[in-house]
């Protein structure tokens, strides 16, 4: 079975909806450029033309109308943003044009554009660089919302936002590019909507989204050493969210946590938690927890990030308070061979 | 000018006119339950655009949209309906008098946010430059439109691009009652400051509905011709409040005197008494159109009148278009 990083599954993915859909287009600042958007656009321009692949002005709101018209005059657009925090200018476009399209007029005419955000933490990004905003998009009706964890499950997800009727807006997690997961590299679409059981076990239901994931994964191995066996359910999409799967598997286990990369007031965590207590009260067995970044925002210098980020043992402790057993993160503390603010060792900035 | 062009001009003018007027007489009834931003006044400039539209043509607009709506060709009884509400409006009455779409036409919409649509023309004149005819993209807008920062965001990447765009701004010198010399400098006038860009520019009388038809030929020539955006910028005036039926001279935010030499210039007699005066235009040829026109409105009212409103269920319809099979790479 083939492997290869993250950033390569969304290279291959946008190469191979250019290369099958004429009307695909990928466009946004430094798409051709050397780097390459963090290598996911590398050789695009070059095997499919300026015209279809392009550098754009820094100009994220005209360009997320221009997105727009170009939709709707045939074509499926691509756009890139190098960070959520810069997609933030184009808010307008997103929410009152790309969101209210099929709706406003009476569900003539959608909007099928993806718009790559890419988001993360540590190494110093700050306030302005380092937010995850998943929540105010999936907070509007008629965004969808896609976050990849795994590199396995990135160019499928990519595939299926691009071919999707909609506007979907597709979060990369700054950590992720460098990851690889063993499985399908595949051309096939994974349908949005779905999530993915990771693991499974009877004693707690951690539902994760995103970098958590990688986080959640390194947890549920060494509580499972230590008897306690979690179900891991990763979103892939927070919008529409998969709450079959969420509610089946908390009313098998009474117990839920939930992994957000996001502020933790009125975010992803809050409404999976108050969606839970309204559908599965009853079987619950303990009160519904939740990790995510505290609310405020990343500052910049380690000193001051130490303890902003959850972490696979942080996960691992609150399952332990959760079921009541005395469980111990010590083999994940040990195993830490880098500073807490990079993914790991090949992460060495500047950006 | 000949016969033909003149009874064009005359018979969209009147329509717009009508239309509009209708729906300040009628708007006192209550059946017309949304913002409604009339175009009285301002006829000329989506007539003397619209004689030298064709319908492959896309064309996108702001808030006061009618006239543009139907200088295209637009379906007035789909468009009255959805002011109404109506299940059988443009929108499904989803959108109301702000919200006007008919694709058929290539009026491809319109929208509330003032500058919201500009950057959606320029993407239209995008895919228009990655295919194969010379249409064109229009963008209506009006002069606070130039206020907004997206405006100049997608004039550059029109311009950076060489597309097929081309920008009509109707400066009626009012935005709600804020004159154009508390939003913006105006030494420089605004066609001058996007002259500067390089784009082609012409500015013109908007209420000459010759001069705005000999202006915008150039334009669409030049824009047709693949030689990038052009930009028209067209004085003109409001008759009636920004939103809403009424006349609002009485609140004093419009000087007198201007008021008085604008109603001077009102587009349509100033038009037909010359075309009379040239002899392209007969008084009993314009009654022919104004009772056709008289008619015609009379029904698109009924139609809307009439029309069902939509199902409750149409309220969580639409948000999402449903995933099919084949739209799958």
């Amino acid at each position: 079975m083939t492997s290869q990083a993250f950033s390569d599954e969304i290279r291959d993915g946008l190469d191979h909806a250019l290369t099958i859909d004429p009307s695909v287009l990928v466009f946004g600042l430094g798409v051709p450029d050397p780097k390459g958007v963090f290598g996911t656009t590398v050789g695009l321009q070059e095997k499919h033309g300026d015209k279809r692949v392009f550098d754009i002005p820094t100009s994220e709101n005209a360009l997320t109308g221009i997105a727009i018209g170009a939709a709707l005059g045939g074509f499926r657009p691509v756009l890139v943003h190098q960070r959520l925090d810069f997609a933030l200018l184009s808010m307008d476009q997103l929410v009152n044009n790309a969101a209210k399209w099929n709706f406003m007029f009476g569900g003539q005419r959608n909007v099928p554009i993806t718009i790559r955000m890419i988001l993360g933490r540590g190494w110093g990004q700050g306030p302005t660089h380092s937010q995850n905003l998943q929540s105010w998009f999936a907070h509007i009706p008629g965004l969808k919302v896609v976050m990849p964890a795994l590199a396995s499950d990135a160019k499928g997800l990519l595939l299926a936002s691009i071919a999707d009727p909609n506007p979907v807006v597709f979060l990369e997690h700054r950590w992720l590019h460098n990851m690889q997961t063993s499985g399908s590299t595949a051309d096939d679409p994974i349908e949005l909507g779905k999530a993915s059981q990771l693991k499974t076990g009877d004693a707690v239901t951690i539902v994760s989204v995103s970098y958590m994931t990688i986080e959640a994964l390194h947890a549920v191995e060494v509580l499972s050493a230590q008897g306690v066996d979690c179900d891991l359910i990763d979103l892939r999409t927070v919008s529409p969210i998969d709450w079959p799967m969420i509610e089946k598997s908390v009313r098998k286990t009474g117990r839920l946590l939930v992994l957000d990369t996001g502020f933790q007031s009125f975010g992803l965590a809050a409404e999976i938690i108050a969606h839970v207590s309204d559908h599965c009260w009853n079987e619950l067995k303990s009160k519904p927890m939740r990790l995510t970044s505290p609310d405020y925002p990343e500052s910049t210098s380690p000193a001051l990030t130490e303890d902003y980020h959850v972490r696979a043992e942080h996960v691992v402790q609150t399952v332990g308070q959760m079921v009541g057993a005395d469980i111990s993160a010590e083999v994940l503390l040990n195993q830490r061979q880098h500073p807490h603010d990079v993914p790991g060792s090949w992460f060495s900035g500047p950006f | 000018m000949n016969s033909e062009i003149s009874t064009e001009f005359s018979t969209s003018m009147r329509l717009i006119r009508s239309v509009e007027e209708t729906i300040a007489e009628r708007y006192s009834e209550q059946k017309m339950r949304c913002p409604t931003h009339l175009s009285t006044g301002q006829e000329a400039v989506s007539a003397g655009l619209g004689a030298l539209l064709r319908h492959s043509d896309l064309a996108v607009s702001g808030h006061r949209a009618h006239a543009h709506y139907l200088a295209k060709g637009g379906d007035l009884n789909a468009m009255i309906a959805e002011i109404y509400g109506k299940i059988t409006g443009c929108s499904r009455g989803k959108g109301g008098s702000m919200h006007l779409i008919d694709e058929s036409v290539g009026f491809v919409g319109s929208t509330a946010i003032v500058g919201g649509t500009v950057p959606v023309g320029v993407g239209l004149g995008y895919s228009l430059m990655m295919g194969e005819t010379d249409d064109i993209a229009c963008i209506f807008m009006g002069d606070a439109v130039v206020e907004t920062g997206v405006f100049w965001e997608s004039l550059n990447f029109a311009v950076l691009k060489k597309l097929p765009v081309l920008f009509i701004c109707e400066n009626n010198n009012y935005s709600v009652y804020t004159p154009i010399e508390a939003r913006q400098q105006t030494t420089v006038p605004i066609h001058q400051r996007i002259s500067g860009l390089g784009v082609k520019t012409i500015h013109g009388d908007g209420n000459d509905v010759v001069a705005v038809h000999d202006a915008a030929k150039e334009a669409i020539g030049h824009v047709r011709a693949g030689k990038g955006p052009a930009f028209l910028e067209f004085d003109t005036y409001r008759w009636r409040e920004h939103c809403g039926p009424n006349f609002d001279d009485d609140l004093g935010y419009r000087p007198e005197e201007d008021v008085a030499k604008w109603r001077e210039a009102e587009p349509i007699a100033r038009f037909e008494n010359r075309a009379i005066r040239e002899g392209t235009l007969t008084q009993s040829e314009i009654d022919v159109v104004q009772a056709a026109i008289t008619t015609k409105v009379e029904a698109a009212f009924e139609f809307a009148d009439t029309s069902p409103f939509p199902p409750k269920i149409d309220a969580t319809r639409h948000v999402l278009a449903p995933v099919m099979k084949e739209t799958l790479l």
